[in-house]
This record gives structure tokens, C-alpha cells and sequence, in this order.
């Protein structure tokens, strides 16, 4: 297992420093200079400009700054925003929760209703509820997010009124954020209705977030369990008077569920660029927008940051999914 | 073959009309098992309907997608209450007809998935086929590559690469196509790699075969399955990705009528006039979903695993 892991790891390492190349060459591929870029329209004196170069390195040989930016990345350091003028480690750690409280609640609904969906689509194979659930499947997987969100916006903020527009709670609540998490932070604050207000806030954003994983993970565990189905382990099972709950739940579930955890995994990738939409239809304080808005503000820092913070993030959940899968499935690790 | 005789030569006759009656034998057996999914086929029949508003746009639409008429802002849908006959979809802010913009839309989006298809397609191919067929040093580089194109979000990476073209279609669809092209890539590889040593490629490699008769006539033509479903669900990532980007105001640029930048134009008014926001994004919804229905067909009807269950 170990040996594994080690492997797993050291294929990661050449990707990582690939990712750093990446996110250190944005800065230098953008058209202009950088500190033209940084004085925007005002413009600064070639005296000025020279000494700010030095300043910040970009005077040194490409390899040189390169290194820099490598080893300052791995002490955390991640330049600072010309915006906020805070680093941009504190920015992400600050808005992350956000994302991260996003995304749990949208895969946790897909695991919750994509799983069972995608068994029963199996089981009652070719009936109206098999095809009904793959249709709505197909049109979930088809679906451009942002549409989706603003449709919602129509019908449940606007048409009925049951849920607030954007935001993650209403301003009448205060209180310190101990977690980050809204939904833990207003438990904790036991401000009445605070919680309620959370939850209203989250739903909307979860529901748009994990419509694409529910549809994949439902279409996956219906092959995986169609496959299973004809196993001959499963005949056999049936074969000995096993109920069908037990066969289904115990002996297909169990090996059909393996190829869904990568699918899960995977879904890290989705989740995180559908926050970059669903946080910005619903003005979302975290990652995905600050990144768009830092686009658009040319907060170049920003963007190297978070692009660098968010494929460590996929290659981190990605390993994990290996590791898992590697425990779950014997025959992977010794190959 | 200068001196062929005659026998050679109704050899070669036979020999040309047995494939050609093969070819013809595949085509009606993928026919078969494609038209086994009603989906597939009606999925089929919806791309090719959008293809024609497409490319007959300027007959079809009823008025110019760019003229506005300025006593009809926010004119609802002809079956609303105050909407007028001349707009059956209704008109924009700007007094723009809906349907108009819609129908030209149609040559945007499917231009979008054209163009970056191909790009991706051809630009897998080779380099999937250099890694797959080279081996080595040269494998080892391209997929590291690769890993690491993938290791972003696709639309984050497509966002990043428009921040460094400048926005626009153009540039947003060079920006997916590059974000879809390490799938074709790992595909043609993995392909490539199954193939390689088969008899049919040592075969023709003991013949006399060059490295590039090889690589595309030989090796190619046997990995073309799993590619034309890739291109397929590629096909609707482009669509999709480029009306995300036009949303969030780095693809195409108003007023072009791209059904993503509508969208984001009309974002403002979504609680006072629905129609502006619900159409644009059924028109997405609508083209995507016919094209993974035509994807869901090609996959049944190309793998062979599925077939035998």
C-alpha cells in the first residue's frame, strides 16, 4: 500500500511543478508588461517603473523569477492583490470556506440522490421509471448551469418568494465566523432564525451546483450496476434464495460502487468550475467569483493564485480518490 | 504494378467491390443498433433541423437580429398579454427580436462546436498518436502535458486563457479547444497503444510501411471509434463552454446574438421579463441535449462491448 501511495505521489510532483509553470507563465504570457498592467491607465515614469521592476524581480532572468515564485510558493506566498493589497493566500483562505460549504452540500445532494436514482434505474431496467430517470438524467447532464440558475431565480425568488436572490445570509444577521461555514457559524452564534436563513440562502446555489454530478453519477451507477447485475456472483446469490434487497444492496451494490467513487472524485474538478457560474448568478462570496471578478478587475495576482490553489485542490482530491480506490479495490494497488 | 494480368486484375476488382460491400455492410449494421435508440434518432433529427435554421438563418428569420425597434422594448412573448403578432418570442431591452437572434444564434453555437471540435480532434490525433506510437521520452513528456491541462477546471483554464487573448469568440473558442484536447489525446494514446502490436500493424510494418503510413492509414482508422463519441460529447462541452464564457462576458461580444451573451445581457431583467432570459438558454439546453442524445446513440452503436449485452 505504502509503495502505492509513494507511487501516486511521485507521479503527482512533475504535474504539481507543472502547474506552478502554468500559473507563473499567465502572468508573463499577458499582453503588455506587468507593471504596465499594474499602473493601469495612469501610467508610471520609466524611473519609477525601473525601480518597481527591481523591486519585484521582473529585471532578473525568467529562470531566476521562476525559482522565485516556486520557492515563495511553498512558504505560502502567493504575491498580493493590487486590489485589496492583501496577500492573496489570506484572500483565498478567507473566501474558501464559501466554495468548499457550496460544493459539500451540491455533492453530498447528488451522492444522496444520484445513487439511489441510478440503482433503481438498474433494477426496474427498461421500465417508464428507468427511462423517465435517465431522460431527466440526460437533460440534468445537458444543462448550462447558469441558465438553470436563473430560471430558479424566476420561479422560487421571484414567482414565489421563498428564497432570497444572492447572498449567503440575510444582513440582518451578525456574528463571528468561527468556522467559515455558514450553516455550523449560525448554528453556533444561537441567533434565532439565523440558521433558517442559511439554509435558504444555500439552497438554490447547492441545487444549480449539483445538478451536472447528479446526472453523472446517476447515469453511472445504473452501467455499474447493470454491469454487476449480470455477474455470475449475483446469479448465484439470487440462485440461493438471497432477497433481492439483500442481493441488490449487499452483493451488487458493494462492487458496482467502486468505478462511482472515481466518478465522485472526479466530480471535484466540475464542482469547482460550476462555482465560478453558480457563484456568480448568485453573488456568492467565494472562490469562483472572486476569480471571474478578478478577471475582470485585472487582479492578476489573484488569478495566478487561485489557479494554482485550485489545481492543487483537483490533484489533492484526486490522489485521495486513487487512495481510496486503491482500498476498496485490491486488484489496482498490486497492479 | 505496371504489368498486371488479367487475373490480377478481376483479383483486385473482386478484391475492391468485397470492401466496398463490407463498408457498406458496417454502415447498415451501425445504422441498425444507432436507430435501436429512439432517443438517438430524434436527437438526430433535432441537430439536423438546427443546422438547417443555421445555414438558412436569413430566410427563416423574420426580422434582422441586430435592428431594434424602438417602440417595442421588453415586448412579451405573442401568447403574453400586450404581445404583438410580429414578435412570437418577444423583443429584448433594446427591442431586439427574440426569435431573430435565436435562429442566428444557431450558426454561432454550431460554428463554435465545428471549429473547436476540429481543432481538438486533429490536434489530439497527432499528438496522441506521436505519444502512443514514439514511445519513450517523448510519451512520458506529451502526457505530463496533458496532466497538467487537466489538472484545472475546464472553464477556469478556458477563462485564464481569454484573460491572456482578450475576449472575444475567436479567442474563446481557441481557449476550449485546447481545454478539450488532452481527452482526445489519452484516447488516441490508449488506442494507439492497443493497436500497435497487433498482426495487422507488424504485418504492414514487415511490408515495407513508413512510420506516417503506419500512424495515419494503418493504426488510425482502427482507433476512429472511441474518438467520434469523444468529438460528439466535445461537440456539446464547446457549445456549452463557449455560452459560459459569453455569459460571464469573455466570449462572444454584444451584439453578437450568441445565446450565451444573451443570456448575460438580459440578466438584469429576469424578474420583470422572463422571455429574455428562458429562451436563450432553452435554445442552449435544446441543441446540447440533442447532440448528447446523438453521442448516447453513437456510443451504443460503436462499442462493441455493449452490443453483445
Amino acid at each position: 500500500m505504502l509503495r502505492f501511495l509513494l507511487g501516486r505521489l511521485g507521479l503527482l510532483i512533475p504535474t504539481f511543478f507543472g502547474v506552478t509553470l502554468v500559473a507563473f507563465s499567465f502572468i508573463r504570457l499577458l499582453p503588455g508588461d506587468p507593471l504596465d498592467l499594474l499602473a493601469g491607465e495612469r501610467g508610471v515614469t520609466p524611473e519609477r517603473k525601473a525601480e518597481l521592476m527591481a523591486q519585484m524581480g521582473f529585471d532578473r532572468p525568467l529562470w531566476q523569477q521562476y525559482l522565485d515564485y516556486v520557492a515563495g510558493v511553498f512558504q505560502g506566498d502567493l504575491g498580493t492583490s493590487f486590489v485589496s493589497k492583501k496577500p492573496v493566500l489570506d484572500e483565498f483562505l478567507t473566501l474558501f470556506p464559501a466554495t468548499a460549504e457550496l460544493a459539500l452540500c451540491a455533492i453530498i445532494l447528488a451522492v444522496c440522490l444520484g445513487i439511489p436514482a441510478g440503482i433503481f434505474a438498474a433494477v426496474k431496467r427498461g421500465s417508464f421509471a428507468d427511462q423517465a430517470i435517465m431522460g431527466t438524467a440526460l437533460v440534468g447532464y445537458s444543462m448550462p448551469i447558469f441558465w438553470w440558475g436563473l430560471l430558479l431565480i424566476i420561479l422560487f425568488s421571484g414567482i414565489l418568494q421563498w428564497t432570497p436572490v444572492s447572498g449567503r445570509i440575510s444582513l440582518l444577521y451578525f456574528f463571528p465566523q468561527v468556522t467559515g461555514f455558514m450553516l455550523i457559524d449560525s448554528l453556533l452564534s444561537g441567533e434565532k432564525g439565523a440558521f433558517l436563513s442559511a439554509v435558504q440562502h444555500l439552497i438554490l446555489p447547492s441545487i444549480v451546483l449539483a445538478t451536472i454530478p447528479l446526472a453523472v453519477i446517476a447515469r453511472q451507477t445504473r452501467s455499474a450496476m447493470l454491469e454487476v447485475l449480470g455477474e455470475d456472483y449475483v446469479r448465484t446469490a439470487r440462485a440461493k434464495g438471497l432477497p433481492p434487497r439483500r442481493v441488490i444492496g449487499l452483493h451488487a451494490l458493494r462492487n458496482a460502487l467502486i468505478p462511482v467513487v472515481t466518478t465522485i472524485g472526479l466530480q471535484v474538478g466540475v464542482l469547482l468550475a460550476g462555482a465560478i457560474l453558480t457563484e456568480t448568478i448568485f453573488s456568492w462570496p467565494g472562490i469562483g467569483k472572486w476569480l471571474v471578478d478578478s478577471i475582470s478587475r485585472r487582479d492578476y495576482f489573484v488569478v495566478q493564485g487561485g489557479l494554482l490553489m485550485i489545481a492543487a485542490i483537483i490533484m489533492l482530491v484526486n490522489l485521495v480518490v486513487d487512495v481510496l480506490y486503491g482500498l476498496i479495490n485490491p486488484r489496482i494497488r498490486h497492479n | 504494378m505496371t504489368n498486371t494480368s488479367p487475373a490480377a486484375k478481376a483479383d483486385t476488382a473482386k478484391l475492391e467491390a468485397e470492401s466496398r460491400n463490407a463498408t457498406k455492410a458496417q454502415l447498415a449494421e451501425f445504422w441498425y443498433y444507432f436507430s435501436q435508440n429512439k432517443g438517438a434518432v430524434i436527437g438526430l433529427v433535432v441537430f439536423a433541423l438546427l443546422v438547417l435554421m443555421a445555414v438558412f438563418a436569413p430566410l427563416i428569420a423574420p426580422h434582422d437580429p441586430d435592428v431594434q425597434y424602438r417602440d417595442s422594448f421588453l415586448v412579451p412573448p405573442v401568447w403574453e398579454e400586450g404581445g404583438k403578432a410580429a414578435f412570437l418570442l418577444g423583443t429584448d431591452a433594446v427591442g431586439r427580436d427574440i426569435l431573430s437572434r435565436l435562429i442566428y444564434g444557431a450558426r454561432f453555437s454550431l460554428f463554435i462546436g465545428v471549429v473547436v471540435v476540429t481543432i481538438a480532434l486533429v490536434g489530439g490525433i497527432v499528438i496522441g498518436l506521436v505519444a502512443g506510437y514514439m514511445r519513450g521520452a517523448v510519451d512520458t513528456l506529451i502526457m505530463r502535458v496533458m496532466d497538467i491541462v487537466l489538472a484545472f477546471p475546464s472553464l477556469l483554464l478556458a477563462l485564464v486563457l481569454v484573460a491572456i487573448l482578450g475576449p472575444g469568440l475567436i479567442n474563446a473558442m481557441i481557449a476550449i479547444a485546447i481545454v478539450l484536447q488532452p481527452h482526445f489525446v489519452r484516447l488516441t494514446r490508449a488506442a494507439v497503444l492497443a493497436e500497435r502490436s497487433r498482426d495487422y500493424v507488424v504485418a504492414a510494418k514487415v511490408a515495407g510501411a513508413g512510420h506516417l503510413r503506419l500512424m495515419f492509414k494503418t493504426i488510425l482508422p482502427n482507433c476512429l471509434a472511441p474518438l467520434i463519441v469523444q468529438a460528439t460529447l466535445s461537440f456539446s462541452n464547446a457549445i456549452l463552454d463557449a455560452a459560459a464564457l459569453g455569459f460571464l462576458g469573455m466570449g462572444a461580444q454584444p451584439p453578437t446574438p450568441e445565446w450565451g451573451t444573451m443570456l448575460a445581457e438580459a440578466r438584469e431583467f429576469i424578474l420583470r421579463a422572463w422571455w429574455v432570459v428562458t429562451f436563450p438558454g432553452l435554445a442552449i439546453l435544446i441543441t446540447v441535449l440533442a447532440i448528447n442524445l446523438v453521442g448516447d446513440g453513437l456510443r451504443d452503436a460503436l462499442d462493441p462491448k455493449l452490443k453483445r449485452s
